[in-house]
């Protein structure tokens, strides 16, 4: 990679390197876009499947969230490293392969280190190599571009994915069962005076729902988001 | 019997995209019109009820802990199913690649239907998620999980059927501009589910 050297000097950022800066506005908007604008599950609708199912409570949200940041950054690397050695005919199995073995390598530390934890997301870990988000990064991202882009472009579309696993999750729990990361936050008197939990919020159908309302929140701020039909 | 039951649990009780989510991306994105919201339904049925049982042969006769003593004594200490992840992916991979080469030569109308909707399938969540839930619901023979497999197919189609006639209907409708599409989807999805949640009462 023969990057063009800028002799702008960057002015805040920790490392100042000669070359394109370690942090630059591009390698930034990498990191931010899937934030909002173009998020993995709002608007590129990637990785759906298994993000509805673990929301229920915030724990196994951020357990799942850290675990696709780890699947995607390092498989975003692996690919980025391997992409002119790949075939094109027989890409998507090396891709998978590649996923994969990461996805493994994590399960395997959950199981030693958060035990009750991958109990909870049974499947969902395993589900991980198939969710569409990675797969499409790695597709549209990682096979044409540099180690440290894809890198970038990994952990951020992971956080993007994590940020909406996160936001469905604190409403579910916090509606579902008044309780914050296992935490009660809905004080006693509240109940007394007649406050119920909404059951319905713990069942697969809201979490559906209170994506959809999201998006609408989301598109209502972020206008050049709305679909024509 | 048994089979019925289990049948009847996973196209309605068990419904892949009502209950559990799975293979939500190419829910949302083929569901736009009937005809290829069938073509890919077809699709998932065929692969789900090849590589479920395939996987329950591997599962069993290689991967579980003592799966390898039908080799001899001494491997059947072995336990490899921290594999199981990449060898069902590769046989979903593979299965994928050669049934779409089966159908291109035997039946090309067929093939023509499905087009690209073949080699999507092999990352639709549904068909690992099959795969997956096979292994934790540890069946008892290979007809049952098959059986699974066929009828988790068919509750897929069903799924994406009925969500593709509705959005087609919806086109017509005047919804509020930042909900249209992927936001009413969503929701009508919710609702759904909801329905479906009826099914969940009946005791098999």
């Amino acid at each position: 990679m023969s990057q063009p050297k800028s002799n702008k000097k960057p002015a805040i950022f920790f490392v100042a390197k000669e070359r394109e800066p370690l942090f630059s506005k591009k390698n930034r908007a990498l990191l931010k876009d899937p934030l909002d604008d173009n998020n993995p599950i709002t608007v590129q609708v990637l990785g759906i499947c298994s993000a509805l199912a673990i929301t229920v409570q915030l724990k196994p949200a951020v357990v799942m969230t850290l675990s696709v940041i780890a699947v995607m950054a390092a498989s975003n690397v692996i690919v980025s490293l391997l992409r002119n050695a790949i075939p094109n005919r027989i890409r998507i199995i090396v891709q998978l392969v590649v996923v994969a073995s990461m996805v493994i390598l994590v399960d395997q530390v959950l199981r030693a280190y958060a035990y009750d934890v991958s109990k909870q997301l049974s499947i969902f870990i395993g589900l991980i190599i198939t969710n569409c988000i990675v797969m499409g990064r790695l597709e549209a991202f990682a096979l044409g571009n540099g180690v440290w882009k894809s890198f970038l472009d990994g952990v951020g579309n992971a956080a993007g994915y994590g940020f909406m696993l996160i936001l469905v999750a604190f409403f579910r729990e916090l509606f579902g069962s008044g309780k914050l990361y296992g935490i009660q936050v809905i004080p006693d008197a509240l109940y007394e005076m007649g406050y119920e939990n909404n059951g319905l919020m713990l069942l697969s159908p809201m979490a559906l729902i209170t994506l959809g309302i999201i998006i609408w929140v989301q598109r209502a701020r972020n206008r050049k988001l709305i679909e024509k039909n | 019997m048994d089979y019925v039951n289990l049948f009847v649990k996973s196209i309605f009780i068990e419904n892949m995209i009502f209950a559990y989510f799975l293979g939500m991306c190419s829910y949302l994105a083929v569901s736009k019109t009937v005809k290829t919201a069938v073509g890919l339904g077809f699709a998932v049925i065929f692969v789900l009820s090849i590589t479920v049982p395939i996987n329950y042969l591997l599962d069993n006769y290689l991967l579980k802990p003592g799966a390898m003593s039908w080799l001899g004594e001494e491997y059947a200490a072995i336990d490899l199913s921290f594999l199981s992840f990449i060898m069902f992916i590769a046989v979903i991979a593979s299965m994928v690649q050669l049934v779409e080469m089966i159908v291109e030569k035997f039946a090309p109308a067929l093939y023509g239907a499905l087009g690209i909707f073949l080699p999507l399938i092999a990352v639709n969540c549904a068909i690992l998620g099959g795969s997956l839930f096979m292994q934790q619901k540890s069946f008892a023979s290979i007809g049952e999980s098959a059986v699974y497999g066929f009828g988790s197919g068919i509750g897929w189609l069903l799924a994406i059927l009925a969500i593709a006639a509705i959005r087609e209907k919806i086109a017509y409708s005047n919804i509020p501009a930042p909900l249209r599409g992927l936001g009413i989807t969503f929701i009508i999805t919710g609702l759904m589910a909801i329905g479906f949640m009826s099914f969940m009462g009946i005791k098999l």
